[in-house]
């Protein structure tokens, strides 16, 4: 992984290639090779996805099709931060519909959208397993209860610094 | 002697500040000079009371809480290690209705230990039941968990027993142990929660599995959206390895049992077990058609048992126990106890385990102490998105698989989720097709397209088009999805649909239930 200013590593396809490579040898490696793709670069670069095909052997429709079946991935370069608001029902109950409001005005960002500096995007999730203190949300991996946008946005402005 | 401190590193609790509270903690003691012991333990599930901050005197353990990271000058300068007199006090942990009124065994040490300590996890009755399962033969080990009547945890309920039976008669080399953790049910984290309290259990569990059916290899397939569960599980399988839990020699005997995690990528349906196995196999997530069964054709087309975290994890203390003592508890047909989540707008929410046969009332007004807003309660979803809507009126149902299912519903994986009075039962079922629309892997029609066309429908009769009609229409398409789905996601969905349109007709401008409107 990266250092605190770059998070992603910038995509090539040699880069790709030799974080790939070691997936030819495992058991069912597809969707393997796609998260560790993404982890490194922030998202599935076109290429990539001829890479993961050549080394694990199956074709590109096959590598696209997971790609696209699975609401993780991105396929175009990530924001830095990523906050996603749960939507299911627990929190529903609690006033999420109310929170994704709150949160797209707090960080200026319209859901499954990006802010307009680029550095952070809003995405909708079912369920973070924090459902007796919803509403919940998550910036990259810190879990948040009882969220508020306010409380979201702060979280975001301390990452925001720590990348600074 | 230092004093023992305990602020839980469960992800509830860190989600309210446990990460902060510690770090105060620690400060606050090296500028008192006092000597502490910090164990960052599991949560004890009174996730209302997080961050709940406990200290141990003459080992029984006191509870303090919801402690802010503000408090923690004061609750030093008052020397909350050596009375129970600050404001925050709460008393002997265990003697705290919630706890007291509970009778834990998938949960027993979840809360009670350090999460990644092996030797705490022994001296609390750890390692008893692979011990145990060691010394007799697989067939002797099956027939324990069936006797036990332990079904499985994961919604459907399965007999463990016969499934394991099954790979177990399989003849084949190669076989697997899969562990179910894409726990995505809103109103669920049970499974989240076992998983960075007590990550050993669900690890011997897996190995008596193993052990019991000739698996050398089990696999934990845990969803993306819980990051911190990854990583426990992950350190705890390396101290297994470490420890020789796991390896070519498990606990120095001539078995071997391996366990490797893989993670999700954000697909509700992956929770099925056989789309489970395609993800697991680095595929699309879509459902097979069964047979064949993945007792007999599973990962990889090998013969693979497939369990729910909280089903692995009650294995040990069957083989420590006995299966009597499981089989004791619990109602005629459903044995043992159930892990309930109490969730969504409750006072009082957290983990409830008890024998089945408690009622909804109980968990919901006497534990959950009613709504967070201070509203009447309108309605509780029980199972997570696919389970029914009940109402006030039917609060009396007993908890289990049988009569749940006698008011139309399901137990599912316990989640218990409450609604307030200002709920729009015509907008839950709405999003409960729309759900389904998001989440549907596309493999069956009523799946699929039922999903698209229940959401308009609904719509139009929200709306007030051609309403007897189109609650008709809706009526028919849900008996469509239920019949004619593959899998419980498309077979389910109708059944908050269902639910909301039959006991909550005025949501949906309805003068009485569907069957009268028609």
């Amino acid at each position: 992984m990266g250092n605190s200013t770059t998070k992603f590593q910038p995509f090539s396809k040699e880069a790709a290639l030799n974080l790939i490579a070691p997936f030819a040898r495992v058991e069912g490696p597809v969707l393997l090779a796609l998260q560790a793709t993404q982890k490194e670069f922030g998202y599935v670069d076109r290429d990539a996805v001829e890479v993961i095909a050549e080394v694990c052997n199956v074709s590109i429709a096959e590598v696209h099709g997971v790609l696209t079946y699975y609401s993780d991935f991105r396929t175009i370069p990530a924001a830095k931060i990523e906050v996603k608001v749960c939507v299911a029902e627990a929190c529903q109950s609690v006033g999420s519909r109310k929170l994704v409001a709150d949160a797209s005005a707090a960080l200026n960002t319209k859901m499954h959208s990006q802010s307009m500096d680029e550095s952070v995007q809003l995405n909708q999730v079912f369920c973070l397993g924090n459902c007796a203190l919803g509403p919940a949300a998550m910036v990259d991996e810190k879990l948040v209860g009882r969220a508020t946008g306010e409380k979201i946005a702060e979280i975001v402005s301390q990452i925001k610094k720590e990348y600074a | 002697m230092a004093i023992k401190i305990f602020v839980p590193i469960d992800d509830a609790a860190c989600s309210v500040g446990a990460n902060e509270v510690a770090l105060e903690i620690k400060t606050e003691a090296e500028k008192n000079n006092i000597d502490i012991e910090l164990v960052r333990n599991g949560s004890r599930g009174m996730l209302w009371l997080e961050p709940m901050v406990e200290i141990e005197i003459e080992n029984i353990r006191y509870a303090f809480g919801p402690v802010s990271k503000n408090d923690v000058k004061d609750l030093f300068a008052q020397e909350f290690y050596k009375n129970n007199t600050h404001p925050l006090a709460l008393g002997e942990t265990e003697k705290l209705p919630w706890m007291k009124n509970q009778q834990r065994i998938t949960f027993q040490r979840v809360g009670v230990i350090d999460p990644l300590s092996i030797s705490d996890y022994e001296s609390h009755g750890g390692l008893t039941g692979l011990r145990n399962a060691l010394k007799l033969t697989g067939e002797q080990i099956v027939s324990e968990v069936t006797e036990s009547g332990l079904r499985g945890r994961g919604g459907a309920g399965f007999p463990a027993g016969i499934k394991w039976r099954t790979v177990l008669k399989t003849e084949n080399s190669q076989k697997y142990v899969c562990c179910n953790a894409d726990e995505g049910d809103s109103g669920t984290f049970a499974d989240r929660m076992l998983m960075e309290g007590d990550p050993f259990t669900l690890i011997e569990g897996m190995t008596i599995a193993g052990i019991a059916v000739g698996a050398n290899k089990g696999f934990i397939y845990i969803r993306s959206e819980y990051p911190a569960a990854i990583k426990t599980m992950t350190n705890a399988i390396k101290i297994a390895k470490e420890f020789g839990l796991l390896g070519a020699s498990v606990l120095g005997s001539d078995k071997s049992f391996d366990l490797e995690i893989r993670a999700g990528a954000g697909s509700y349906v992956c929770g099925e077990e056989t789309a489970m196995l395609e993800s697991l196999e680095g595929k699309r997530g879509v459902v097979r058609a069964k047979p064949p069964l993945p007792a007999i054709e599973g990962l990889f087309n090998k013969p693979t048992i497939i369990n729910n975290v909280l089903t692995l994890a009650s294995v040990p203390m069957i083989l420590s126990e006995g299966a009597q003592m499981y089989k004791n508890l619990g109602t005629e047909k459903s044995k043992g106890t159930q892990v309930f989540q109490i969730a969504g707008n409750i006072k009082q929410g957290g983990i409830f385990e008890t024998p089945f046969g408690v009622t909804l009332n109980e968990l919901v007004n006497n534990y959950g102490a009613g709504t967070l807003s201070g509203k009447k309660i309108k309605a509780v979803q029980v199972g997570g998105p696919l389970g029914s809507y009940i109402p006030v009126n039917k609060f009396d149902t007993a908890m289990d698989y049988e009569s749940l299912a006698s008011i139309g519903g399901m137990l599912g994986h316990g989640g218990v989720v409450v609604f307030d009075e200002t709920v729009d039962m015509a907008q839950q079922a709405k999003f409960a097709m729309e759900f389904c629309v998001e989440e549907s892997c596309g493999k069956c029609t009523p799946c699929r397209i039922g999903s698209t066309r229940g959401v308009e429908v609904i719509e139009k009769i929200i709306n007030g088009q051609n309403k007897a009609e189109n609650v008709h229409l809706l009526l028919d398409l849900l008996d469509v999805m239920t019949d004619g789905s593959l899998c419980a996601m498309g077979g389910l969905t109708p059944l908050p649909v269902r639910s909301a349109l039959e006991n909550f007709p005025e949501d949906f401008a309805l003068v009485s239930s569907p069957n009268g409107a028609q």
